[in-house]
C-alpha cells in the first residue's frame, strides 16, 4: 500500500505539471492572437504615443494589482486578456512607424521573436534542465536595463540605445528559459501567471528586436 | 522637457521600485549554478546572438 502511494504521488505531480504546461501554452497562444488583433486595431486607428503609454500604464496596473488577486479564479482569464489586449493596442505607434519605414522589419522581428521563443522553450522542455539559478541574474539584469533605459531617455545616446535593446533580448531569453524551467519542475503551478510572464518576455523581445533591426537598417 | 519623456521615465522608475524587493529575494534564494549549468545557458544564448546577427544581415 505504501509502495503504491510512493509511486502514484510523483505520477500525479507529473500529470499536474504537464497540465499546467499545456494550459500555459494554450492560453499563451490565445493571448498572442488576441494581442495581434488589438495591435492591428492600434495600427489602423492611428493612436498616438500618449494613448499607447496610457494603455501600457493600465496594463501594468492590471499585472501588479488585479492579476495576482484573480489568477486563482475564473476572473483570471478575462483579466489576462485585458492585460495582453492593452499591451497589444499600445504597440500601435511603434508598429505604424516601422510599417511606414520598412514593413519587412516588422515581419522579420515577428518571425525572429517566434523562432527564438520556440527554440528556447523547446530547449528547456526537451533537456529538462533546471534553470532556477538564473532567477537572480534575470532580476538584476532587468533592474540594470531599466536604469540604463531611464538614463538614455534623457541622454539619447544611440550606442546605449542599441546596448539596452541587445541586453533586453538576452535577459528575456534567460527569462523564457527560467520560466519554462519553473513550469517543468513544478515551481510555477498557476498557468495564468506563467502566461503573463511569458507574454511579457515575448512582447519585450519583439520590441527590442524591432528597434535593433530598425537601427541597423538606418531607420 | 517633453512630458512623454518624463512620463516614460516615471513609469520605468515605478517598475524598478516594484522589482527591487523581488530582485533582492531572488538573489538571496536562487540556487548557485555550477559551471555545467552556466554552459547550458551560454550555448543557447550564443545561438540566439548568431540568429540575431543573421536577421540583421537579412533586413
Amino acid at each position: 500500500m505504501q509502495m503504491n502511494t510512493a509511486v502514484t504521488r510523483p505520477q500525479e505531480a507529473i500529470l499536474q505539471t504537464n497540465k499546467v504546461i499545456r494550459n500555459t501554452y494554450i492560453l499563451l497562444s490565445m493571448t498572442l492572437i488576441f494581442s495581434g488583433f488589438t495591435a492591428f486595431l492600434g495600427v489602423v486607428s492611428g493612436i498616438g504615443h500618449g494613448a499607447a503609454l496610457a494603455a501600457n500604464l493600465v496594463a501594468i496596473g492590471i499585472l501588479w494589482f488585479v492579476l495576482p488577486r484573480t489568477a486563482n479564479s475564473g476572473a483570471g482569464i478575462p483579466t489576462i486578456f485585458a492585460f495582453t489586449g492593452l499591451l497589444g493596442f499600445g504597440l500601435g505607434p511603434i508598429l505604424n512607424y516601422y510599417l511606414s519605414v520598412n514593413p519587412s522589419i516588422v515581419m522579420t522581428a515577428l518571425g525572429g521573436t517566434g523562432a527564438i521563443f520556440l527554440g528556447l522553450s523547446g530547449y528547456a522542455l526537451t533537456t529538462r534542465k533546471d534553470f532556477s539559478f538564473l532567477g537572480g541574474f534575470v532580476m538584476v539584469g532587468m533592474l540594470v536595463v531599466l536604469g540604463a533605459a531611464i538614463l538614455n531617455i534623457f541622454l539619447g545616446v544611440p550606442a546605449l540605445f542599441l546596448a539596452v535593446n541587445a541586453a533586453i533580448i538576452m535577459i528575456m531569453s534567460a527569462f523564457i528559459l527560467w520560466e519554462t524551467s519553473t513550469l517543468i519542475h513544478g515551481g510555477q503551478t498557476n498557468y495564468i501567471m506563467a502566461t503573463a510572464g511569458l507574454f511579457l518576455s515575448i512582447l519585450n523581445m519583439f520590441q527590442a528586436l524591432l528597434h535593433l533591426l530598425g537601427a541597423f537598417n538606418n531607420d | 522637457m517633453d512630458w512623454m519623456k518624463i512620463a516614460s521615465a516615471l513609469f520605468m522608475l515605478a517598475m524598478i521600485i516594484y522589482l527591487f524587493p523581488r530582485a533582492k529575494h531572488a538573489i538571496q534564494n536562487s540556487p548557485k549554478g555550477s559551471l555545467q549549468d552556466w554552459m547550458g545557458y551560454v550555448l543557447p544564448m550564443a545561438a540566439v546572438v548568431l540568429f540575431i546577427i543573421l536577421l540583421i544581415a537579412l533586413v
